[in-house]
């Protein structure tokens, strides 16, 4: 047998392995471990912010080895610890549940972030294969497509657990993501009407030229290569970034960026939008009659949203896996490699706003997150959309 | 390749699609409606209509079906009970759907232009600009009509809603 | 007087909500920071570092059976702890001293003498009417076990605990 289609770009063969490859990879080396230190994180930072210490026991078990002490790993073990404990633990079902929904709730919250990732360019290229899953057209559609179908999860969890606490927290999420995806859609259109394009991936390689979206001025054409022998050429591309387009360019990005963070905010459920399971008055909200592994799913549903989030964001506002001065993945693999690991550092930087705003800042109330939602946010982002149009036919005439 | 992914996604939709005239379960047959919805799209992206499909899941799977959801929820709809076998409507709508089948038969099969190979699309064609275009210039009147029809129907439904407040 | 309470004005600022917002995220972040790098140290860990040495002298630990001086067990099991103790922590056997004792003139003594320290609650009243100060709360408050009957401190697990205590000792301490 020839297996050399196997290794010709472009052939279909080539194209289904490296997908599959690309697909397992990104689940298994990369969003499952991020769920796990997300969570840990997640525990840590609360704990420091709290001045507490945090879980920090959990480590490498040596003493069964026969070492007379267990290696603590500042409770990195936890990590592993904490998926373990939720998978070994009894999976109790109320009696009174409707059985078949109450089953595919959890299944349904999970689907949709990772479904998101499929379109995500989270490196350059490596090897000459495209380090994107789907390289679509409508890229940002499909994002807001897929997670605006994660409300179904939540709301069947609450419904099939026929029990108030449950129910009203469902009820809550869909008025909430409803309300919150119409601002998380309005607030990117100047993001295409800056880039042209729905591809995420060219959206990333707009940034790549002409710099972050949200930042304010870019230097232009520095190259690290010359950076030495010719200094002055620093100083050059500096003054050369700083223009007038491109500061009347980010007043709007900006305002794009805040409100696309805080609707992402609401739209993945975490403080301070976490009214569906706000402890304080519903219990658990809708995950309140899950145990074990059903309630293990919507945690990692939850915590996965929170990644895929953070990867839209980090692509659309924050020049996905591009560094400033840093090749892509035709340089070499090496870069390739560079470029993914820039993605994930960026994913992971925002993963930490997410929870440290989580730890500062108090729920709102409903009204204030209705209020918030469609008298500020929704009308902030239709007025940038015009900002936006009128800058661009400004600057481009 | 998409023939079978053609079979497999008309047959999930069609068959989600009885589901949600059999179910007597209201909440069942708007999970139905979804998944039929979601099987369209699918059935939209074998053809490289992305943008139609990606619309289909925005608009009716992920917007729509989850306000009837929400209003099949809020009203705590009870599962329907099952009726006596009607013979006559049984007869009468089996009449109307071979006549209907019938007719969409002859269509189908007496058009010419339906049976001739489409033109495969080049690579760097793109539908999201290619329906911009036809949106914004040969049907630039009737978008904007629709758009302030839209409008005034929010603003409509904003006042009457504050109306009840009163 | 009746209070009233004014409704705060707020300012342009308070009312946008966002310098309050960026203001916590600055003392969270900087107590997060103060913490990582161990410049704030509030939590004891607490099996590893313990309080011990700083216990206060009137300290109420586990309620302990003692000995006087000559060795002898000072309790004279009159009972009037057993009927005291509020969660009815203490069972006692009595049993007469024999007449050929040294000590036969006190008459009475514990046979056994159990306190369930699942039950104990600390409370001090057990030493307080005790008129032979022969049971003293001590320091001891990790009391740990596998079962319940594990709890249960029989009458030579208390004088372990107790030991030795010489003296007629002033035990109407105002804090204990
Ligand atoms: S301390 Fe209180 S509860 Fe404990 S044994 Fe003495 S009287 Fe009973
Ligand atoms: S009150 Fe004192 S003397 Fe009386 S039984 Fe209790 S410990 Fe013994």
């Amino acid at each position: 047998m020839d297996f050399s289609a196997f290794f010709t770009p472009g052939t279909e063969i080539f194209l289904i392995w490296t997908s599959i490859a690309k697909t397992i990879g990104l689940l298994f080396l990369a969003v499952l471990p991020l769920v796990s230190l997300a969570v840990f994180a997640e525990r840590k930072v609360s704990a420091f912010i709290q001045d507490r210490v945090g879980p920090n026991r959990v480590g490498a078990p040596t003493s069964l080895l026969g070492f007379d002490k267990d290696l603590r790993l500042a409770g990195l073990g936890q990590m592993i610890a904490d998926p373990i404990k939720l998978v070994l633990k009894e999976n109790f079902i109320p009696n009174s549940v409707n059985k078949f929904y109450y089953f595919i709730a959890p299944k349904l919250a999970m689907i949709p972030p990772v479904l998101v990732l499929a379109v995500l360019p989270f490196g350059s290229s490596l090897f000459g294969v495209d380090m994107v899953i789907a390289n679509v057209n409508i890229g940002v559609l499909w994002v807001f497509a897929v997670s605006s179908l994660g409300v179904y999860g939540i709301v069947l969890a609450g419904w099939a657990s026929n029990s108030k606490y449950p129910f009203l927290g469902g009820i809550r999420s869909s008025s909430q993501m409803i309300s919150y995806e119409l601002s998380l859609g309005l607030s990117v259109i100047p993001v295409f009407l800056v880039c042209g394009t729905l591809n995420l991936g060219d959206i990333v390689k707009w940034q790549v030229q002409n710099g972050w979206l949200i930042a304010p001025f870019w230097p232009q054409g520095f190259d690290l290569g010359r950076a030495f022998s010719d200094p002055k050429m620093i100083w050059d591309s500096i003054v050369a970034g700083f223009s007038f387009q491109r500061l009347l360019l980010a007043v709007p990005m900006l305002i794009s960026f805040f409100i696309f963070l805080v609707a992402m905010f609401a739209e993945t459920n975490r403080a301070p939008f976490d009214l569906p399971e706000a402890e304080q008055e519903l219990v658990g909200g809708y995950h309140t009659e899950y145990s074990a592994m059903g309630f293990a799913l919507f945690f990692l549903g939850e915590y996965a949203a929170m990644i895929a989030g953070s990867g839209v964001i980090v692509t659309l506002f924050l020049g996905g896996w591009s560094l400033p001065m840093v090749p892509d993945g035709s340089a070499g693999w090496f870069w390739g490699l560079v470029n993914i690991a820039t993605f994930f550092a960026k994913v992971c930087a925002l993963l930490f706003v997410f929870i440290w705003v989580r730890w500062t800042v108090p729920r709102f109330r409903y009204d204030q997150l209705m209020r918030l939602g469609w008298i500020w946010f929704f009308e902030i982002a239709l007025a940038n959309i015009f900002l936006t149009a009128v800058i661009l036919a400004f600057i481009k005439r | 390749m998409s023939l079978i992914l053609f079979w497999i996604f008309a047959g999930l939709m069609l068959l989600f699609g009885l589901g949600v005239v059999l179910m007597r379960n209201p909440v069942s047959s708007a999970m139905c409606l979804v998944v039929s919805f979601v099987g369209l799209a699918s059935l939209f992206f074998t053809l490289d209509a992305f943008f139609i499909g990606i619309i289909q899941i925005l608009v009716y799977a992920g917007a729509v079906m989850v306000l009837f959801l929400f209003i099949i929820m809020l009203l705590d709809l009870k599962a329907a009970p099952a009726r006596k076998l009607n013979v006559m409507a049984w007869t009468g709508s089996g009449l109307v759907l071979v006549g209907f089948v019938a007719l969409m038969m002859q269509v189908v099969l007496g058009n010419p232009a339906l049976h001739a190979a489409m033109p495969a699309l080049t690579a760097d064609y793109d539908d999201v600009q290619q329906i911009g275009l036809a949106l914004f210039t040969n049907f630039n009147f009737p978008f904007q009509i629709v758009g302030v029809l839209l409008l005034v129907a929010t603003v409509g439904v904003v006042v009457l809603s504050r109306k009840e407040l009163k | 007087m009746a209070l009233v309470v004014n409704r705060p004005k707020l300012s342009l600022a308070e009312k946008f909500y966002l310098p309050a917002l960026f203001g916590g995220m600055v003392l969270t972040i900087r107590h997060f920071f103060l913490t990582l790098t161990g410049r704030k140290k509030t939590t004891m860990q607490y099996p590893d570092e313990k309080w011990d040495a700083h216990l206060p002298e009137w300290y109420r630990g586990a309620p302990t059976l003692v000995t006087d001086e000559w060795g002898r067990e000072r309790c004279v099991s009159c009972q009037l702890c057993e009927f005291i103790c509020p969660p009815r922590a203490i069972t006692i056997t009595p049993e007469e001293i024999p007449a050929a004792d040294k000590w036969a003139k006190v008459e009475k003594r514990p046979k056994e003498f159990e306190i369930d320290m699942v039950r104990c609650i600390y409370c001090g009243l057990c030493e307080e009417v005790c008129p032979e100060q022969a049971i003293f709360l001590r320091k001891d408050y990790s009391i740990t076990g596998y079962s319940r009957a594990e709890m249960v401190h029989n009458k030579q697990k208390l004088y372990e605990l107790g030991g030795l205590k010489t003296g007629v000792v002033n035990k109407w301490n105002e804090k204990k």
